[in-house]
């Protein structure tokens, strides 16, 4: 990684040049945040990828009925591994320790973030924790196959190697705790002068509610994860109902914390997109205050929602008609932001860019999955469509079309800031035409399949569903290689592309006020904020 | 009503209210998104205009999706009031899920591993688990509820039209779970009747010629007749095969004196199987486990009558 970027600004070292110790140790005891950061990153992507790579082959698996590649028991611990990196080791952790790691220092004009060390223990833990998943993969009897959610009693009974890991994602969880603490310490204590809670990016603020998640929910997972490894291993008969247990509890404990969960994932890749479109419409941004306080307002009544996984699971009435009502409430801050960034196009000077073409993307993406949530809020129709695949194409819309885009958009935003190269645009913009089309193809079909009556996490399925399950696996193949084509032009951009400068897309918020790639300190001097983020200083003359 | 029951109609009714103002939103969303894309590109537009937002708007497209939703809420409700109350006069039918089998038993006793109904007859399920968590779902119906262990729940449906529907299990249970499938089958009314008539007596002929005070031991071949049946509606076969095969549990073929290694307390024992290492293995079976096997399996204590439980094991001896 260093090598490509050594010696891009003559004048000042970068933080690749300044190493305080040799060869890999340089990264895995360095407590500088971008360092975390791209340590985070290169990890991610990797999981990112192997997920990506079993989430094909449960496709090629539904090509055909019957066996096509794989026998069910393989299927079932593919589905659930599928589930597992992809939640625990990449869309949680995710936007914040990546990109926030690396970005929310320079974009609030601090040196690191408030706890470096801490920083570096949280990243300790991921990797502990990604490692105890890749371990309980080949050790004990074979990968568990409970899908990510760990169903009680079935993951008190089955014999694969459940607690292996249940117990790399208690440890995730400490890692995500750590940081979302750092994080909001960051931007208390340490914002640059003049810098103003309504002064931050709105990137910030989307970090901040996350931040709060992280803490107040997390530690609920860890609960219940520890009390399904008591009752594996001790027995004590929390959840098993032939000790006594309810498994409806264990649904409770995991939604509770798994729903605010979503928005942990979904809720950075909001605050990208609200610095995005700024930077690429050349004006400032519609409802900066609804924008930040519709975050918080996620936070909060996400926390009360949780219930609308259990429409079927036979809690009372009652409890299921409270937590529809507050379902609904919660998908009244998010409409807000929609057209909040609407607005923001309007009247602008839009330059589509690869970073604003894929994170403009959310807007579609991101609301067909949130209006299909609306059906799964309902009950009447929840009740139908509860467990099938309308539910997966609704996470899949909502999670990798709005956050992976958005990720993929902060790839392109960002990844000449952070390794000093840019990427070729035109092979950006193809990439871009192959992730959206087979996107659709495979996830809306499912949509289809959903409301037809297909199961989620079947290995096999009934003659009708087969037509549409080709299509849904044509799909996956023409999204798989839009994500090669657009992995190997950023790689290429950023090993060899030509350097970027300070501010390639004309942003306004302070990371592009540093050089590029930043130097280890980030900043000379603690800038002074005079301004919003948002300031584009070229339409405050036009008008004077 | 076209619906296949009248829980289909309801829900399917909400659903397209749903989706029309969804339909509605999304079409106005990517419409302006591109129209102002086009509109204010920096070619034809090359200066921007900083607007800061503005009350009235942020007042107007909160509110209004409030509302929307608050009706979406409400229909959503109503349909679900009419999907949970089953009508008083229904028939009540109690189904058993297990890995991987439904079990359905009616108020005359009679039990069947698929379910027949008369139509135009609401029809009350009345949901349990033996083992993990299922859901009984009929997409036909737009009904699903999830089978629990230790809790009973419930559905209804109503059939309009003569035919079969499929049944689905919907909540991941293991190995088999896409393989958890069975039938509604719905026949007219005096059909029915005549099936379900039919059907006691033979229940009840069964268990009539064998001695209900004891245990028998002699071997009738009424009583592996419905030794095997009861194998077949029970669900074992799910996971016991009579080939030899080895699946989830061992197979049943030559079982009985065979030489078995068990795990009993983490200690490796060896034992002849008889009859009543059977009978324990039927009603405890996780007590001694088979060497190489997981404790998989729901215990049958208070699932089978003497009388069946001497039926199967009758009919595992001949194997
Ligand atoms: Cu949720
Ligand atoms: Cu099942």
């Amino acid at each position: 990684m260093s090598d490509s970027v050594a010696g891009s600004l003559a004048a000042e070292k970068n933080f690749y040049q300044e190493k305080t110790h040799k060869g890999i140790l340089a990264w895995l005891l360095s407590t500088d945040h971008k360092r975390i950061g791209i340590m985070y990153l290169f990890s991610m992507l990797t999981f990112f990828l192997i997920a990506v790579f079993l989430g094909f082959l449960m496709r090629l698996e539904m090509l055909t009925p019957g066996e096509t590649v794989m026998g069910a028991h393989t299927y079932n611990s593919i589905f659930t591994l599928h589930g597992v990196l992809m939640i625990f080791l990449f869309i949680i952790p995710g936007i914040p320790a990546a990109f926030g790691n690396f970005m929310l220092p320079l974009q609030i004009g601090a040196r690191d973030v408030a706890f470096p060390r801490l920083n570096l223990l949280s990243y300790w833990f991921y990797l502990t924790g990604a490692i105890l998943a890749l371990l309980s993969l080949f050790t004990g009897p074979g990968p568990a196959d409970t899908g990510w959610t760990f169903y009680a009693p079935y993951s008190l009974r089955t014999g694969t190697n459940v607690a292996l890991a249940v117990m790399a994602a208690f440890i995730l969880g400490f890692s995500s705790i750590l940081t979302g603490l750092n994080f909001i310490t960051t931007m208390h204590r340490l914002r640059a002068p003049g810098m103003s809670f309504f002064k931050m990016p709105l990137f910030c603020w989307s970090l901040y509610a996350t931040g709060w998640i992280q803490i107040l929910a997390t530690p609920i997972l860890g609960i219940t994860l520890a009390l399904v490894l008591m009752e594996r291993w001790l027995g004590i008969g929390v959840f098993d109902p032939v000790k006594g247990g309810d498994p409806v509890l264990y649904q409770h404990l995991f939604w509770i914390y798994s729903h605010p969960a979503v928005y942990i994932m979904i809720l950075p890749a909001m605050g990208i997109l609200s610095d995005i479109i700024p930077t690429f419409a050349r004006r400032t941004i519609f409802g900066y205050k609804a924008i930040a306080f519709s975050s918080l307002a996620i936070a909060f009544v996400g926390y009360l929602v949780w219930g609308h996984h259990m429409f079927t699971s036979g809690i009372s009435d009652t409890s299921r008609m409270a937590f529809s009502f507050l379902t609904f409430l919660v998908a009244i801050p998010s409409a807000i932001k929609v057209f909040n960034w609407l607005a923001t196009l309007y009247k602008g000077s839009i330059d589509v860019t690869p970073p604003f073409l894929y994170g403009i993307s959310f807007i579609i993406l991101f609301s067909i999955g949130g209006l299909t949530g609306l059906i799964l809020g309902a009950l009447a129709t929840d009740i139908h469509v509860h467990d099938t695949y309308f539910v997966v194409a609704h996470f899949h819309y909502v999670m990798f079309g709005g956050t992976g885009f958005v990720f993929f958009a902060a790839l392109h935003y960002w990844g000449p800031k952070m390794f000093g190269r840019m990427f070729n645009s035109k092979v950006s913009y193809i990439a871009w035409g192959f992730l959206f089309v087979g996107f659709n193809m495979l996830y809306f079909t499912m949509f289809v399949l959903g409301y037809m009556g297909m199961p989620r996490r079947y290995y096999d399925f009934l003659p009708e569903f087969h037509s549409l399950h080709v299509v849904a696996t044509v799909g996956s193949w023409i999204l798989i290689i839009g994500i090669i084509i657009m992995f190997v032009n950023l790689y290429r951009g950023f090993r060899y592309g030509p350097r970027a400068t300070m501010n390639p897309w004309g942003g306004t918020t302070l990371e592009w006020k540093v050089p590029t790639p930043p130097p280890l300190e980030n900043f000379d001097k603690i800038p002074e904020v005079k301004h919003e983020p948002y300031y584009h200083p070229r339409n405050q003359e036009e008008r004077q | 009503m076209s619906g296949a029951s009248p829980t289909t109609g309801a829900v399917d009714s909400v659903f397209i209210f749903i989706v029309a103002i969804s339909l509605f939103f999304l079409v106005l969303i990517t419409f302006l998104m591109i129209y102002f894309i086009i509109k204010y590109n920096k070619k034809r537009h090359a200066k921007a205009e900083d607007i800061h937002g503005n009350t009235t708007l942020e007042i107007i497209w909160t509110v209004i999706p409030t509302i929307i939703v608050l009706f979406m809420f409400y229909f959503g409700w109503k349909g679900f009031e009419f999907i949970r109350n089953a009508p008083e006069d229904s028939m009540e039918v109690s189904v058993t899920a297990r890995m991987w089998s439904w079990l359905f038993e009616y108020p005359n006793g009679v039990e069947t591993d698929t379910l027949y109904v008369p139509v135009n007859t609401p029809i009350k399920l009345l949901l349990n688990s033996q083992d993990v968590i299922h859901s009984f779902y009929v997409p036909a119906f737009r009904i699903k509820e999830d089978a629990v262990p230790g809790l009973q729940n419930y559905l209804w449906f109503e059939v309009s039209k003569i035919g079969e529907y499929d049944v689905l299990c919907a909540e991941y249970c293991g190995l088999q779970h896409a393989y958890m499938l069975t039938k509604v089958k719905a026949m007219p009314q005096e059909k029915f009747e005549e099936w379900y008539e039919q059907m006691r007596q033979e229940t009840q002929s069964t268990y009539a010629s064998s001695d209900s005070t004891q245990m028998s031991i002699e071997a009738s071949p009424k009583t592996s007749m419905a030794g095997s049946r009861l194998v077949q509606t029970r669900g074992c076969m799910a996971c016991h095969s009579t080939d030899g095969s080895k699946m989830i549990g061992p197979t049943f073929q030559g079982l009985f004196g065979r030489e078995v290694v068990l795990i009993e307390d983490e200690k490796e024992i060896t034992i002849t199987a008889d009859e009543s290492y059977i009978r324990e293995s039927i009603m405890q079976p996780n007590k001694k486990l088979v060497k190489g096997y997981n404790p998989l399996m729901p215990s049958q204590e208070g699932q089978l009558s003497d009388e069946e439980l001497n039926a199967i094991v009758e009919y595992l001896k001949k194997l």
